[in-house]
């Protein structure tokens, strides 16, 4: 007699969840090399071009409305931030995608006794572990060019990973029900690239006019930007009620995607 | 329906209705799958046999109708059913990048079973399937008849009580069709229940106790496959071929003879009747002549024709 699974109410990422997680570390074992290039490679570029070659140009002007540090201190946490929102998008946009069309890992995953909200939270979970992968070697990046400015650093880390789960848990959400994989390069186009340049990443916001700016705080990104500079450059005390407002901000949306997804993905895969 | 009270009903279905939009797929199907039998739905592409295994499988919500599986409700308790299934689904779903082994490893871990036990079972499963040499290889490069067989060496390691075969050999050489063919009938012998959709009426023929035809998402009819083939052919088949000139006059003048019934398709004319040869000589003493004549016996495609003047592979 096979062993019969009970219906686990409660903490949503159940045992079956992991099950599914597990699956995604199997796949990766296997892939990890080619993935792990890019992932050092693209932040020691973006630091050591922006905090380096343009910083050179900006600290010989006043850094005042930078908060008075080097530009490579005031980029590289929104360099942290931004990684994160890429890897997020990236984690969950297309590989949700390919597991319906391509590889068919939910087509197969369905027939066993993983539910639909545990094949995406499983699925979530890898998201998390490449987040948290990523973010870490930026962090490595970041320690090495000497762009870090206070130990609060380490709060940094984990308000960097909750950016990106702010990202890729709406928009894996949302990528199971995507019919065509062109709906992505909008998303990419006119979401990620506009949040990457204006979400006081490469700026202070203060250079913005005012309708501008608003509108930019409103967006996730700058959330998570302003949460890592300011762990980064040690000014989280500041502000604490601010600190807890991006916290709350990204924790929202997170839990809103975490909330659709089980839904989405019932929808799509109990036809 | 046959009755066979003895056994465990594993599958009963009354009213199964499956609608997509305004489109019906599966239209108020009743039915009851015994324990250990081989249970085929044979019909065309679009005839609501997927459909239906999809709903049978606890991954397709029924739209009304009553379904219960292993004695349980599919909507409510369909993980728990699934536990006790296995899958062979129309197009594998193998991961690519994985070798033989890991795929049966991270469909083990599915299921929650232990990595000793999926160890186990994955050395036994392989040999059933006789890829224990391939064992360590990447699964992209194997052939389509290796595939299916990994396919069902996977939906087997939760040692199912009950294995769904969705077209379970289209696509196939004749000689992989027949390995397939030959582990299948294994399962059958160890008390596995099969429950299997094909448009091959030969696969039907081979491996099925029982079976239905399935037509615009309803049954034709149900029975064995020889009981189909005596109710609803003659015992034999004249196939008659005439130069595509002369075709529609010969089938004008065929239509009136003392066959049972006369089919003419776009190549042939099949006329059903008693004696093959007797009736050949009758066309024969008419003064049509046909360029080629073979005489067979019945078989479930010719019970397809009948019931739903189409042929199954179109």
């Amino acid at each position: 007699m096979a062993p019969v699974s009970v219906v686990q109410p409660g903490w949503p990422f159940s045992s079956r969840s992991f099950r599914a997680f597990q699956c995604w570390l199997t796949v990766y074992r296997r892939i990890w090399r080619s993935s792990i290039w890019s992932s050092v490679l693209g932040p020691i570029c973006y630091i050591g071009a922006l905090g380096f070659g343009l910083g050179t140009l900006v600290d010989k002007h006043s850094t005042a409305s930078l908060g008075g540090v080097s530009y490579l201190a005031f980029v590289a946490p929104a360099i942290l931030a931004s990684g994160a929102m890429n890897t997020g998008m990236a984690e969950a946009s297309y590989p949700v995608f390919g597991s319906l069309k391509w590889n068919r890992i939910y087509i197969g995953a369905q027939a066993s006794p993983l539910r639909p909200a545990d094949i995406f939270r499983g699925h979530l979970m890898f998201m998390t572990m490449r987040l948290a992968m990523n973010c870490a070697i930026v962090m490595v990046v970041m320690w090495a060019f000497g762009a870090i400015e206070s130990p609060w650093v380490v709060l940094a880390y984990p308000a960097a990973v909750l950016t990106g789960l702010a990202f890729a848990a709406p928009i894996a959400a949302w990528a199971v029900t995507v019919k065509v994989e062109t709906s992505f390069n909008y998303v990419f186009r006119f979401v990620v690239m506009p949040l990457m340049l204006f979400s006081g990443t490469f700026f202070p916001l203060s250079q913005l006019p005012a309708g501008l700016r608003a509108l930019a705080e409103a967006m996730p990104l700058w959330h998570g930007v302003a949460l890592c500079r300011a762990f980064s450059l040690g000014t989280a005390a500041d502000d604490p009620v601010g600190m807890l407002g991006h916290v709350a901000y990204l924790t929202v949306l997170a839990a809103a995607g975490i909330w659709a997804g089980a839904r989405t993905y019932r929808r799509r895969l109990y036809v | 329906m046959l009755e066979r009270p003895e056994t465990e009903v594993l599958v009963r279905a009354r009213g199964l209705t499956k609608r997509f939009g305004g489109f019906t797929a599966v239209d108020g199907i009743d039915f009851d799958l015994y324990r250990g039998e081989a249970f085929g739905f044979l019909g065309p592409n679009g005839a609501g046999k997927s459909s239906t295994m999809r709903m049978i499988g606890c991954v397709s919500p029924p739209t009304s109708g009553e379904l219960s599986i292993l004695g349980r409700d599919p909507v409510r308790d369909g993980s728990a059913i699934r536990a006790r299934l296995g899958v062979v689904p129309q197009e594998d779903t193998l991961d690519m990048e994985l070798t033989v082994r890991e795929n049966l490893l991270v469909y083990g871990r599915y299921f929650g079973l232990s990595r000793r036990v999926i160890r186990e079972r994955t050395a036994a499963l392989l040999d059933f399937v006789q890829l224990t040499d391939r064992a360590g290889d990447k699964v992209d490069p194997l052939s389509g008849g290796l595939k299916r067989r990994l396919t069902i060496a996977r939906s087997l390691i939760n040692e199912p009580e009950i294995l769904i075969l969705d077209e379970p050999t289209t696509g196939l050489d004749p000689q992989a069709r027949h390995v397939v063919w030959d582990r299948l009938f294994r399962l059958k012998q160890r008390g596995v229940t099969l429950i299997l959709t094909t448009h091959y009426m030969d696969e039907a023929e081979q491996l099925c106790d029982r079976l239905v035809v399935m037509d615009h998402g309803r049954f034709a009819a149900a029975g064995s496959p020889r009981d189909l083939i005596a109710r609803y052919c003659s015992p034999e088949v004249l196939e008659l071929r005439f130069d595509p000139e002369l075709h529609d006059a010969a089938a004008d003048k065929l239509r009136d003879s003392s066959a049972e019934r006369t089919e003419v398709l776009a190549d042939r004319i099949l006329l059903y009747v008693p004696d093959g040869d007797a009736a050949l000589a009758a066309v024969r003493a008419t003064g049509l002549e046909p360029l080629t004549s073979l005489v067979r016996r019945g078989t479930l495609e010719d019970v397809f024709l009948r019931l739903t003047g189409r042929r199954l592979e179109d």
